[in-house]
Order: structure tokens, then sequence, then C-alpha cells
């Protein structure tokens, strides 16, 4: 079983909710949580109040967590809005209560050897990468980091990423800031240029697919955090499965919740995913299952 | 609050429900497994399944959509690690079955009565009949008795058998009856009910498998309405009722309507501690109304108003 941790469900104050560029940063005291994260790790907020009929709970990457303070230890998420579950946390103010969960799943592997790190983040997936580069930096890696998104509004962190990391690279799909294109597009020479033997990252999925391979062509290890739709959170439900092989070359639905969020890249059928493909460990044959 | 359900007794009436709490282990940080009714696993069949394709839920009005094609490890991974680690727990462990075929349900029934610790057999008859063309067998109360004996043969006596009914008949009472005919000690009360929903962009079914379960507060009334309807042909028949219960009063009005106890399944997500809480909230329930044991509030709502001494003390 794969539950190394003991999430802590807590009825938390909103300490304050500021929008940042084109998304929310919300920052939630919940004691506990703060003191058992690790980077990667992500909470699931329940969301729309007691008698909402919104009944599943909302997940996001952790930001960065403050262990003490006056408030208490605190977690910081930074979310868009995609819906009404978001519509509503973007609606809270200090002072208002809300219920988390946390912290879930497994995170980023570090390195043993303090070895040079890329660190890509795709939109708001670059939040989860601040916590992981101090972890990284503490061991004495050096941490490059790539940030992407549409346009310059939907980078998040530039200027942490900036202040922090030996050296930031932009890439935006309309070139409103760094390099016309994609991540991708300035990762292959990133590696080339810092030698770095392992690239995290935390994005869309067409992103960490693209990630992953770029990584394997020049033979570095990717640790990707992916974002399936999930309805618990917590590993029982079984909705947020994607297709993974395993140490033993047989590929199994994985939860992405309990199993992940991060994944090695070159374990994940990134061409598969949302489907079950064929060899499965209990695909069916013909006719489905129901 | 203990209630004893089919000759079982169990810690409370509030269970999981099959699918909403995989085999109780992830719920530990939640709540304590031993402390609740019953944990009532995820729907085992005989060999491992994958499931199926995402996406496997869509939320919708109080309520959600699943098509998870019953993912599991397979029987034989499922009575070597997760049944010993429940019955280790304390837990009550209320193992439910899934299979394809009458020789399916009854491979699984002689391995699972085989093995210690086994409170009760849930039987999940909402599946595929794969001998006759497809047809869900809970829909079919001739092939649904037929599951519940095959069944019933495999497991030793003094371990229940609970047939777990499908809203999605046109008579839940004939179904019950033709169960009940075939040997099953008691009824879980109900499945999932099927629905769909359109993804906004694809204009396409969203979910992976097109229609799915829906469960959840939306489905309360229809479930209550079953039990109701059941408890009122076959007052002696031991009841599990399930759909959409969030609160102490949720799973009160199942009581009220005839069911002994209660499973909560959706309501897990939203807050992985549900079990339990809505048991603390039912204890609350029960003294509000001066009433001893769950026991006694079963089937209330079908005496003649004015007839029943259980009332609220306060104004509601
Ligand atoms: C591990 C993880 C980390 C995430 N981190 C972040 C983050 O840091 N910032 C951020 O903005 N978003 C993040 N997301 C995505 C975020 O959870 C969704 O945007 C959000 O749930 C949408 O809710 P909604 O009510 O606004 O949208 P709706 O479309 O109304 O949601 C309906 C249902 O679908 C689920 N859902 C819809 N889209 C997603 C999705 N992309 N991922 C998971 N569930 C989804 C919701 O949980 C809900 O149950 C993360 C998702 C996961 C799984
Ligand atoms: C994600 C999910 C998975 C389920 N899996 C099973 C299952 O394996 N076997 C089964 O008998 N019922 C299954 N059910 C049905 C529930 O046990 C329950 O009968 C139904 O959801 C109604 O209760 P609820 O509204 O409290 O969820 C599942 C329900 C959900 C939501
Ligand atoms: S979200 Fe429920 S099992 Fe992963």
């Amino acid at each position: 079983m794969t539950v190394t941790y003991d999430p802590l469900q807590v009825s938390g104050r909103v300490l304050s909710n500021d929008r940042v560029g084109a998304y929310h940063h919300l920052t939630v005291v919940a004691p506990g949580i703060a003191e058992r994260t690790r980077p990667g790790t992500f909470v699931a907020m329940a969301v729309g109040g007691e008698h909402t009929g919104m009944l599943l709970r909302r997940s996001f990457s952790i930001y960065r967590t403050r262990s003490s303070g006056v408030y208490g230890g605190t977690v910081e998420v930074v979310f868009a809005v995609a819906g009404k579950g978001t519509e509503w946390l973007a609606g809270l103010r200090g002072g208002d209560i809300l219920d988390v969960i946390g912290p879930l799943g497994r995170p980023f592997t570090l390195p043993r050897q303090p070895v040079p790190c890329v660190l890509v983040g795709g939109g708001y997936g670059t939040a989860p990468l601040f916590g992981l580069a101090d972890r990284l930096r503490e061991r004495g890696c050096a941490v490059h980091m790539v940030l992407g998104a549409a346009t310059e509004t939907r980078l998040f962190g530039l200027l942490e990423a900036r202040r922090t990391s030996q050296s930031v690279e932009v890439s935006t799909d309309d070139g409103s800031l760094g390099v016309r294109g994609q991540v991708t597009t300035v990762l292959p020479a990133l590696l080339q240029r810092t030698g770095a033997p392992v690239v995290y990252a935390c994005g869309p999925m067409a992103m960490l697919r693209a990630v992953a391979a770029v990584a394997e062509e020049r033979g570095a290890r990717s640790q990707c955090a992916v974002e399936e739709a999930m309805a618990c959170g917590v590993g029982v439900c079984m909705t947020c499965v994607l297709p993974v092989r395993g140490d033993d070359g047989h590929v199994r639905m994985v939860r992405s919740c309990t199993d992940g969020p991060v994944f090695r890249g070159d374990r994940v059928l990134w061409d598969e995913v949302g489907t079950v493909p064929a060899g499965t460990v209990g695909a069916p044959g013909a006719g489905g299952q129901r | 609050m203990t209630v004893e359900v089919a000759g079982v007794r169990y810690p409370t009436p509030v269970m999981t429900a099959s699918g909403c709490a995989a085999a109780g282990r992830e719920l530990t940080p939640f709540l304590d497994l031993a402390a609740i009714g019953a944990v009532v696993t995820k729907s085992v069949m005989l060999d491992a399944r994958s499931g199926r394709a995402t996406p496997r839920m869509v939320e919708t009005p109080s309520g959600m959509l699943n098509s998870i094609g019953l993912q599991g490890p397979g029987i034989d991974t499922f009575l070597a690690d997760d049944l010993p680690w429940l019955v280790k727990q304390g837990a009550q462990p209320v193992v439910s079955i899934a299979g394809g075929s009458l020789g399916e349900y009854a491979e699984l029934a002689r391995r699972v009565g085989m093995a210690p610790g086994v409170a009760a057999v849930e039987v999940n008859i909402s599946c595929p009949n794969v001998e006759n063309r497809g047809l869900v067998f809970a829909c079919d109360p001739f092939q649904a008795a037929r599951v519940i004996s095959a069944t019933r043969r495999g497991i030793p006596k003094d371990i229940p058998v609970l047939a777990k009914l499908s809203p999605d008949v046109t008579d839940i009472v004939t179904v019950a009856e033709a169960v009940m005919e075939g040997g099953a000690s008691g009824l879980s009360m109900v499945n999932t009910t099927l629905g769909l929903a359109i993804d906004p962009v694809t204009l396409r079914p969203a979910l992976g498998g097109v229609t799915g379960g829906l469960s959840g507060p939306a489905i309360r009334p229809l479930a209550l309405r079953c039990v109701w309807q059941v408890y009122a042909a076959m007052p002696e028949v031991p009841i599990i009722g399930i759909g959409g219960i969030r609160t102490g009063f949720d799973a009160l009005e199942f009581l009220a309507a005839g069911a002994s106890a209660v499973q909560v399944g959706t309501s897990t997500f939203h807050d992985p501690s549900s079990p339990a809480r809505v048991a603390d909230e039912l204890r609350s329930e029960l003294a509000l109304r001066a009433a001893v044991s769950p026991r006694e509030v079963v089937g209330v709502a079908h005496r003649p108003a004015g007839t029943s001494a259980l009332r609220a003390e306060v104004s509601m």
C-alpha cells in the first residue's frame, strides 16, 4: 500500500485570498498540514459551504507552507478559476472557514547527490516547484527553472523564480514574454548547457508528456506531477487513474491521488492516458466492462 | 447504538458503501474502522480488473456519475491482503462480490466462504450477465434470484448473504421477493441509478463509459421510496438503506422508512469521516426523540399518524 503519511482534515480559517495575474493566491490557517507537507503533495478542499450541492473536493498543489507563526501553520495554494468550485474559492475572504485535507499524495523524489536540476512549470504548475527548489538547494543542487504559459499573465512566480534560481527561462505560446513557443522549445538546450540528470515538471498533461519525452531523449530522468480529475483525493473512489508501467514491467491503471500525483515520466503511458491500453493488468477482452 | 442485521451485530447502524471506501485502509486517517458499523468493501470479481477508461466521474447537482468499471485486484489478492488486514483492525468486514455469470458468483462465494472473519457477504447484482446478452442481473427477478442462490450455496449458514438491489427496475418489490426466495438473508438498497452527462466542449457523453451510476443526495428520495415500498410489502426482511445519506437525519429517514442500518457512499468523498460522523449525528437525532435504540425507529414511518410516541422533543 502507498499511504506513507497521515493526511489531516482541518477546518481552517482563510488568512488571505489575493489576485496574482490570472490566478488567485489563497492562504489558509491549517495547523498540522504545513508540518507534514513535502514538495509535490497536494490538498483537497471542500467547496460551496455546508449545504452545497457540490459534493466533490477540489485538489490543489501546495505552493508554500509556513509551519508556525502568529496564526499557526498555514498552507498556500495558487489556483485558476476553472468552474463553479474554483469560482466559489475565489470569493473567499479573510476569516472565512475552509475544510482542507492534506497533505495528500506522494512527493517529488530528491536526488541523493548535489546535481543540477531543471524545474519546469506550466501556468499555475510552477507553484509547487518553489518548495521543491528550496529542498534541492538545501542539498546543494543548482536549480534552473523554465516557466511556460499561454500568455504573460498566465505565468506564475516569475519574480520569485528569478530571485531564487540559478537561471530562469520563459516561454509563452503568444510570445508576450520570453521565447515564443513551449517549454520544450527551450528545454533541450538547457539540459545540454546544465547537464542536469533530472527534470521536475508540473503543468498540463500535454506539457508533461512533451517534457518526459525530451528528458528521455537526453538521458535525463523526469518526475512529473500529473493532474487527473479526482472525486475524493484520498484513494477510495478509483476515478483518478492513469496507465503506468510498474517496476515489474506490467501496466496498471494507477490512482494519481495515492500513487501520484508525482510519477516518473518514463513510466506513464502518456499517449494512452484516457484509455485502458491493451495488455493492462485486468484489461477487458472484447466487449468492455461495466 | 449497536444493531443487528440478519443475525450479525454491528457497532453502529452506519456502514461504508461498496466502492466508496476501497477496503478501508485509506480512511484510517479520518475515522476508526473498528468503531463504525461495518466496512463494506469495493465489489471484487474473480480476476483482476482494469476498470474503464477515464473520465470516470462527473459531478452533477447534489450528486455524481461514476463509471469505474469495478477496477480491482481480483478475489485471491483481496482475500490474501485486504480481508486479513480489515479483520486485524477489528473492523466488521462486509465483503461485496460481483460477477459476470452464475458460475463466477458461485466460485467467488466458495472462496469467500472459506475465508475467516467475514461478517456478511453483499452481492452486487448490478452487473451484466455475459450469458444473457449482457442484461443486468438486478433487472431480472429470475436471474437475480439465481445469482443469490448460487452465492448462498457457497457461504456458511451463519454468514448472511445480502442482495444489493438496483433501483432501475419497474417494480422493486418483485425483485426483492425473488432474491429472498433465492435465499438472501437481507437486502441492501439501493445501488446507483443509471445516468448521463454531456461534456460542454465536445457535446459528447462526458464519461469514458458513456453512461454512469448516479449517486449522492440527488438520489436520496428515490432510494428512500424503494426502502419504503419493500418494507411495506415485507416488514420482516432486514434492509440496509443506501442512497445519498449525508447527515444523521438522512440516516434516520431510512430507519423510519424501514431500514435496520444504512450505508454512506458518496458523502465519504466530501467528508472522509462521514460514516463516523453520521453515526454521531444519528445518536443525537435519536436522543432528541427519546429513542433508546435505533431499533425503536425502524419502520415507524409506516405507522398511522399519531400512533408513535417518537416525536422530536424540541420544535424543529
Ligand atoms: C493533484 C492536483 C493538483 C492540482 N493543482 C492545481 C493548482 O495548483 N491550481 C489550480 O488552479 N488547479 C489545480 N488543479 C486542478 C483543480 O483541481 C481544478 O481546476 C478544479 O478542481 C476545478 O474545479 P471547478 O469546480 O472550478 O471546476 P468544475 O469543472 O466545475 O469541476 C467539476 C469536478 O471536476 C473536477 N475537476 C475538474 N477539472 C479538474 C482538473 N483539472 N483536475 C482535477 N479535478 C478536476 C473537480 O474536482 C470537480 O469534482 C489540480 C488538480 C489536481 C488533481
Ligand atoms: C465511485 C463509486 C463506486 C461504486 N462502486 C460500487 C461497487 O463496486 N459495488 C457496489 O455494490 N456499489 C458501488 N457503488 C454504489 C454505492 O455503494 C451506493 O450504493 C450508491 O452510490 C448510493 O449511495 P450514495 O448515494 O451514498 O453514494 C459505487 C458508488 C460510487 C459513487
Ligand atoms: S481521487 Fe479518489 S481514488 Fe484518487
